[in-house]
Formats: C-alpha cells, sequence, structure tokens
C-alpha cells in the first residue's frame, strides 16, 4: 500500500516538476537561438576558399540532462505497446540544441564567424532502474573559424 | 598550437606529418553527486555536477593529447574527434584523438 502511494507521488512530482522545467528550457533554448543565429553552425567538412584570413579553434558544449519519473514510467508502458516514444524524443532534443548553443556561445567568445565540422555525440551516462535510460549525455564540437 | 577539428587549416599547409596521437582519461562520479543525480531523476532537468564532470575530465584528455603533440614537436593537431565510453557502472573514459602535423 504505501509503495503504491509513494509511486503516485513520484510520479506525480516527475509529471509537475518535470513539465515545469521542460516547458521553461525550451522557452531559454528559443530564445538564446535567435540571439545566436547570427553564428552559422554548418557540418561542412571543407572551409571555404576564399576565406584565407580566419583563424581556427576548436570550440565544445556539453550537458547532461535528465528524465523525470513520469516520463520514464510513460517510456516504459511504450515498451510493451511499442511506437514513438515522444518523451524521449523531446528530451534528446532539448540536449543537442542545449549543447549546441553552449558550443556557439564559447565561438561568440571568439568573435567567431562561423563554425565549421559540427559533430554530435550522444553517450547514456546513467541507467536507471530495469536498465531505462536515466539521463544522457550531448557533446557538441565544433572548429570555429574567426578573424584576426 | 592550433587546434581544430577540419582537416585542413584555411590559409596554412601542412609540411609535415607524425601520425595519431591521443589522450584519455577515466573518471567516476563520487557519491554527493550521484544523491543529486537520483533526485534529479524523478524531477527532471540539467545534471550540472555531471557536466562539469564529464567537461573537466574531457578538458583532460585533450590536454594529454595535447602535451602529447608537443612531445612530438607538432605545431598543429588537426581532425580532432572526442568520444565517450561507460566502462563500468559509474565510471566513464573520454578519449581524445587526433592527427599531429607541421603548418608551415
Amino acid at each position: 500500500m504505501y509503495d503504491l502511494i509513494i509511486f503516485i507521488v513520484l510520479l506525480a512530482l516527475g509529471y509537475g516538476f518535470g513539465r515545469y522545467a521542460e516547458s521553461k528550457h525550451y522557452k531559454s533554448i528559443i530564445k538564446r537561438e535567435k540571439e545566436l543565429n547570427k553564428i552559422p553552425a554548418v557540418a561542412t567538412r571543407i572551409p571555404p576558399i576564399r576565406r584565407q584570413d580566419l583563424n581556427s579553434q576548436l570550440v565544445a558544449g556539453n550537458v547532461v540532462i535528465s528524465i523525470d519519473y513520469f516520463k520514464r514510467f510513460i517510456a516504459g508502458l511504450r515498451n510493451i505497446f511499442g511506437g514513438r516514444v515522444t518523451s524521449y524524443e523531446t528530451l534528446l532534443d532539448r540536449a543537442r540544441r542545449e549543447a549546441i548553443l553552449r558550443m556557439k556561445e564559447e565561438a561568440e567568445k571568439l568573435n567567431a564567424e562561423l563554425v565549421f565540422n559540427i559533430k554530435l555525440e550522444t553517450s547514456s551516462i546513467h541507467k536507471g532502474r530495469g536498465n531505462s535510460i536515466g539521463s544522457v549525455e550531448v557533446l557538441a564540437y565544433g572548429t570555429a573559424l574567426y578573424p584576426s | 598550437m592550433i587546434v581544430s577539428n577540419l582537416e585542413v587549416v584555411p590559409g596554412k599547409r601542412t609540411i609535415k606529418h607524425f601520425g595519431l596521437v591521443q589522450g584519455s582519461s577515466v573518471r567516476a562520479k563520487h557519491v554527493g553527486r550521484d544523491f543529486m543525480a537520483g533526485l534529479k531523476n524523478i524531477f527532471g532537468g540539467e545534471l550540472k555536477g555531471y557536466t562539469e564532470l564529464l567537461q573537466e575530465s574531457r578538458e583532460e584528455a585533450y590536454n594529454r593529447m595535447l602535451e602529447q603533440a608537443k612531445a612530438t614537436g607538432a605545431n598543429a593537431v588537426l581532425n580532432v574527434r572526442f568520444s565517450t565510453s561507460s566502462i563500468a557502472a559509474g565510471a566513464a573514459e573520454l578519449f581524445a584523438y587526433g592527427t599531429a602535423v607541421t603548418l608551415e
């Protein structure tokens, strides 16, 4: 009986705080993305030939982000029925965008014009109970080109 | 020291190759951070402690790679890649590698 009460309380806490944290995070991501749109980040491997006067420097940004209890429960249910696991989709979307933003913030400090050869790397670093994914780390890195 | 994950550096020619240089670091998380991470697993959100931990150990791997490049006498490391692997419960290996070269 107590187990059930604790489970329901955890679900409710996860639902409430998780939703709040996610919407807050998305607002901040969208706001910062607009500001940092002036530094394009592209996945091309070859830098522009016409611009030979730029310096290059490696920039990186990483973030570790955790899923909440409610969403993990929903994802567990999805394992039975199959289909899109939207709760993990938003988790990974947030993590990738945040990592790219942090990388761009570092590039902005260098006064960079653009960031080349973006690589994204995802790894799950903390497994929850039953081998479900608890939190993911995303690393974004690339070469910032800045005028000397 | 120029470090870049492009294969060429704009405006500079590669005159000498030294081959692969690499650096790695294995870190474990400590109990306090693990406890906080457990709480965050209920509420969701960013795990700042882990973000910092991974960043620090990635920097260490990166610095070890640079030391190796310096020891060979290179002045740049190109085509740098990072990789992460969890080798045991609670420990992760951060690995950085690249090609050491001399630019003119």
